[in-house]
C-alpha cells in the first residue's frame, strides 16, 4: 500500500513538472500553429541559470529571479526573431525554434561544460516532506518530516517510506502556478484577450488590441514557466547539457497525446505519462510471466529466452512513445484535442 | 654489385646478432597509449578522472620511473560512451601510429574494441596493436571471447562476485536480496553471477526482485527505489557505476531505504558525495584497491588530491604502467607484439604486492578488497571528495582466493623473432 501511494505521488510530481512545460508549449502552439522546438531548452536554461544565480543570491531568490529572466529571454526571442519570420509561414518558424534549440545547447556547453554541474537543493529541501510507516499489521501511519530513527530500523516496528521534500516542493509550486495561470486566463480581462487573440487574432486586432504584444506575453509566460520548472528539475534530477533533449521528447509526446492546443488535454496527458512511468519501472512482470498467468504453457527453454524475460520495467523508457504511436493511430486529435476538423 | 659468400655470411651473422647488441634498444623511446573513454555527458566525470589518473602516472612512470627507461604519453579520445565512436577512436589511434589502446568504461565497448583489434592485427602483421583493459569487467572478455591481444588489469565480475558472496555467506542477517543493474552485458553478468553464486553458497537467501535499467539514461531512480523498498529487500547487489550508482543511492537515502548496498564502484567519482554520512556502515565495495592502502599508494593519492582536488581511484592504471615497464624491459623493445608476448604470463610487483598476468586468459591475478563506508579515523584517514567518510577494509582476498578458473581457449600467434 505504501508502495502504491509513494509511486503514485512520484508519478504525480513528475507529471506536474511535465505540465509546467507542456502548458506553455501548448499555449504557444495555439498562438503560432507550430511546435516550439526550443521549449525544453528554456527548461535547461532555467536549470543552469538557477545554478549560476543561486551561487550569487541564494536558491530562494534565484527561484524568483530565474523564471523572470528566462521569460524575458523568451519574450525577446519572440519579438526580435520569431515575429520576423512569422509572415513567411510555419516552416520558417519551426526552423527558427529548431535552430535556437541547438544554439542554446552549444552555448550551455560552452559556458558550463559538457559534464553535469553540482546543483543541489537548499538545506530546507534536502530532507523529507513526510514519512509513511507501514506497520506489521498492515495499517499505515503518517508522520510529517522524517520519522524517528528507532521506528525505521530495517528490523524495527515499521517500514518507513520517506517522501523527498524536493518532490513535494515541485508539486506545491506547480499546483500554485497552474491555478494562478488558470485564473489569469479564465477570470481576467487580459486572459480573455489572450483567449480571443489565440483563436481570432485579426478580429482582436480590429478591436484595437495589440496582438503582437499579447503573443510576446504568452511566449514570455510560457518560457518563464519552463524556466521555473528548470530550477526545480535542476535540483531534483541532474543539471546537464542533455536534459533539454531528454525531457523535450517527452513533453512533445505529452502535448500530442493530450491534443495539440488543449490545456486540459496536456494536463491529463502529463499526469498519465508521469504515473505510467513511475509504475512501469516498478513492475517485474515479463512477457513470459504474463503468458504463464494467462495459462499459456511455456517450456523451461522458452521461459529462459531473452524475449520472454523482457520486463515491463525495461520497456518503461519507451512507453511514452508507444502511447504516442497508439494515440496517433486510434485518436489522431489527441485525448481532448479538437483541432483536427 | 656481387657479394661473395664470405660477405653474405658476415651480414647474416651480424643481422642475427643485432637484437642482442644494443642491450637497451628501447631506452628513451616514447610509448603512446590511447585512452578511449567518455570525457563528456553524464558519465564524463568518471572518464575525466581516469584521464587525469593516466596522465598523472604517465608522468610518474616515465624515464627512471620504469625499468625499461621509456617515456609514456597519453592520448585521449572522447568516445561519448558509444561503441561506434570508440572504433573511430581506435582507427584514429592506429592511424597516428599508436600501438597501445586502453579503455574501461563499458564492457560492451571493450568487446567491440577486442573485435576491432583482432581484425587489425590479423590484417596487418608487423603493426600489431595491444588492448589494455583498465576497468571493463565482463568475465566473457577473458572467457569465451578471450583474445591474445587483450589484457585485463581491473579484475572481473566472476572474481568480484566470488569475493562478495563469500562475505555474504558469513552474514546471516542477509536474507532478502534485490539485484539492480544496468541493462547491458556488464549488468546482466553481475545479476547472473550473483544468482548463481548465492544459490550455491547461501541457498536460503531469497532474490526478492531484479531490475535492469538503461545505461547512463536514468535521471530519476525514485521509482526503482520504491520498487526495492516494496520488495522488502534487506540488501541490494549492484554493478552500477558513475551517475547510475550515485543517483540510485541518493534516491535510496532520500526515500529512507535502510538496507545494505553491495557495490563494485562506490568509490568512483561522484558516488562518495551521494553516499555522504547517510550511508554510513551500509555500503560495501569490492575492488582491487581502496582508500587507505598506505605506502607509496597513499603518497600518490595525497599528491593527486592536492594537485587536482580529485581522488585517485583507478588502481588498474598503476598495474598497466608497472606491467608495461617490466614487459618492455624483458622484451628489450616497445614493439607491441613483443611486449604482448612478454606480458603474457608476466609476474610483476604492483601496489597490492606481487601479481601475475595469467598466461591462459590474460586476466591479472591479484588481491581484492572488500571495504565498507564509514567515518574517517586514525587508521583510515583518507577521505574522498571531502566527505569526512572513507572506505575501510573489511576483508582482503588474496590473489589465489579471488582467482576463478578460466574457460579461455586462446589463439596464440607465433612470437616475433
Amino acid at each position: 500500500m505504501d508502495f502504491f501511494i509513494v509511486s503514485l505521488l512520484n508519478g504525480i510530481s513528475f507529471g506536474l513538472l511535465l505540465f509546467m512545460l507542456s502548458s506553455g508549449l501548448t499555449l504557444i502552439f495555439s498562438m503560432m500553429g507550430v511546435l516550439n522546438f526550443a521549449h525544453a531548452s528554456f527548461y535547461m536554461v532555467g536549470a543552469y541559470l538557477g545554478f549560476a544565480v543561486s551561487q550569487i543570491v541564494g536558491f530562494w531568490a534565484a527561484l524568483l529571479l530565474v523564471p523572470l529572466l528566462v521569460g524575458l529571454l523568451g519574450a525577446l526571442f519572440e519579438k526580435y526573431s520569431l515575429r520576423k519570420v512569422h509572415k513567411y509561414g510555419h516552416v520558417p518558424e519551426l526552423m527558427v525554434t529548431f535552430g535556437l534549440a541547438y544554439i542554446i545547447w552549444e552555448l550551455v556547453m560552452l559556458i558550463w561544460g559538457r559534464i553535469p554541474v553540482e546543483f543541489r537543493p537548499p538545506e530546507l529541501l534536502q530532507g523529507s516532506a513526510f514519512t509513511l510507516l507501514s506497520q506489521p499489521d498492515g495499517s499505515l501511519g503518517f508522520v510529517w518530516g522524517r520519522a524517528a530513527l528507532e521506528q525505521c530500523q530495517p528490523l524495527g516496528p515499521a517500514i518507513c517510506s520517506l517522501f523527498p521534500a524536493t518532490r513535494a516542493f515541485i508539486m506545491g509550486v506547480a499546483l500554485l502556478m497552474l491555478v494562478s495561470l488558470w485564473l489569469l486566463i479564465t477570470r481576467t480581462r487580459v486572459g480573455l484577450v489572450i483567449q480571443a487573440a489565440l483563436k481570432h487574432p485579426e478580429m482582436v486586432e480590429a478591436l484595437g488590441h495589440n496582438v503582437p504584444r499579447v503573443f510576446m506575453l504568452v511566449f514570455g509566460v510560457g518560457t518563464g514557466l519552463a524556466g521555473l520548472a528548470g530550477v526545480m528539475g535542476g535540483i531534483t534530477f541532474v543539471t546537464e547539457p542533455m536534459m533539454a533533449f531528454k525531457l523535450g521528447a517527452i513533453v512533445f509526446v505529452v502535448v500530442v497525446v493530450g491534443g495539440l492546443g488543449s490545456l486540459a488535454g496536456a494536463f491529463l496527458a502529463s499526469l498519465l505519462i508521469g504515473v505510467m512511468q513511475s509504475f512501469a519501472v516498478a513492475s517485474d512482470q515479463s512477457l513470459g510471466s504474463m503468458l504463464l498467468a494467462m495459462g499459456v504453457a511455456l517450456s523451461a527453454e522458452a521461459q529462459a529466452h531473452e524475449l520472454m524475460r523482457f520486463t515491463l520495467s525495461m520497456a518503461a523508457p519507451m512507453l511514452p512513445f508507444l502511447l504516442l504511436v497508439l494515440v496517433l493511430i486510434f485518436r489522431p486529435q489527441g485525448l481532448l484535442g479538437n483541432r483536427y476538423h | 654489385m656481387k657479394l661473395t659468400r664470405r660477405e653474405l655470411t658476415a651480414a647474416a651473422l651480424l643481422t642475427s646478432a643485432l637484437p642482442a647488441v644494443p642491450a637497451w634498444a628501447q631506452r628513451g623511446e616514447t610509448v603512446r597509449i590511447a585512452l578511449i573513454d567518455p570525457q563528456t555527458g553524464i558519465m564524463g566525470p568518471v572518464g575525466i578522472n581516469q584521464l587525469r589518473t593516466f596522465r598523472f602516472f604517465a608522468e610518474k612512470f616515465s624515464g627512471a620511473g620504469n625499468p625499461a627507461g621509456v617515456r609514456f604519453e597519453i592520448e585521449d579520445f572522447d568516445n561519448k560512451l558509444s561503441a561506434s565512436e570508440s572504433l573511430t577512436g581506435v582507427q584514429a589511434a592506429i592511424g597516428r601510429g599508436t600501438r597501445f589502446i586502453t579503455q574501461g568504461s563499458g564492457s560492451g565497448i571493450a568487446g567491440a574494441i577486442i573485435t576491432a583489434v583482432e581484425r587489425h592485427n590479423r590484417r596487418n602483421p608487423g603493426q600489431e596493436v595491444v588492448f589494455l583493459n583498465h576497468s571493463a569487467v565482463d568475465p566473457d572478455l577473458t572467457g569465451s571471447r578471450c583474445s591474445f591481444w587483450h589484457f585485463r588489469f581491473g579484475g572481473n565480475t566472476a572474481m568480484k562476485m566470488q569475493a562478495l558472496t563469500t562475505h555474504i555467506r558469513g552474514e546471516p542477517t542477509i536474507r532478502r536480496v534485490f539485484l539492480i543493474n544496468q541493462n547491458y552485458t556488464h549488468g546482466h553478468q553481475v545479476a547472473r553471477y550473483a544468482r548463481q553464486m548465492l544459490a550455491r553458497k547461501r541457498p536460503d537467501i531469497q532474490i526478492v526482485g531484479e531490475s535492469l535499467h538503461p545505461l547512463a539514461l536514468v535521471r530519476d531512480f525514485t521509482p526503482y527505489v520504491a520498487n526495492i523498498m516494496a520488495s522488502g529487500a534487506d540488501s541490494v547487489i549492484t554493478g552500477n557505476w558513475g551517475s547510475d550508482l550515485s543517483l540510485l543511492i541518493r534516491a535510496a537515502n532520500d526515500a529512507g531505504y535502510t538496507g545494505r548496498f553491495f557495490t563494485y564502484y562506490a568509490g568512483v567519482t561522484g558516488t562518495p558525495t551521494a553516499l555522504g554520512t547517510a550511508s554510513e556502515g551500509r555500503v560495501y565495495q569490492i575492488a582491487i584497491n581502496h582508500h587507505n592502502m598506505g605506502g607509496q599508494m597513499q603518497i600518490w593519492m595525497n599528491e593527486f588530491r592536492q594537485r587536482f582536488n580529485d581522488d585517485l581511484i583507478l588502481g588498474s592504471a598503476i598495474h598497466i604502467f608497472n606491467a608495461l615497464g617490466v614487459a618492455m624491459q624483458n622484451a628489450r623493445s616497445t614493439n607491441a607484439a613483443r611486449v604482448a608476448h612478454a606480458m603474457s604470463g608476466l609476474r610483476f610487483n604492483s601496489f597490492s604486492g606481487p601479481v601475475e598476468m595469467r598466461r591462459a586468459d590474460h586476466e591479472l591475478q591479484q588481491p581484492l578488497y572488500l571495504t565498507r563506508w564509514q567515518r574517517v579515523d586514525a587508521q583510515h584517514p583518507y577521505s574522498p571528495e571531502n566527505t569526512g567518510m572513507t572506505l575501510a577494509v573489511v576483508r582482503r582476498f588474496d590473489a589465489d582466493v579471488a582467482s576463478t578458473p578460466t574457460t579461455c581457449a586462446m589463439q596464440r600467434p607465433a612470437a616475433p623473432v
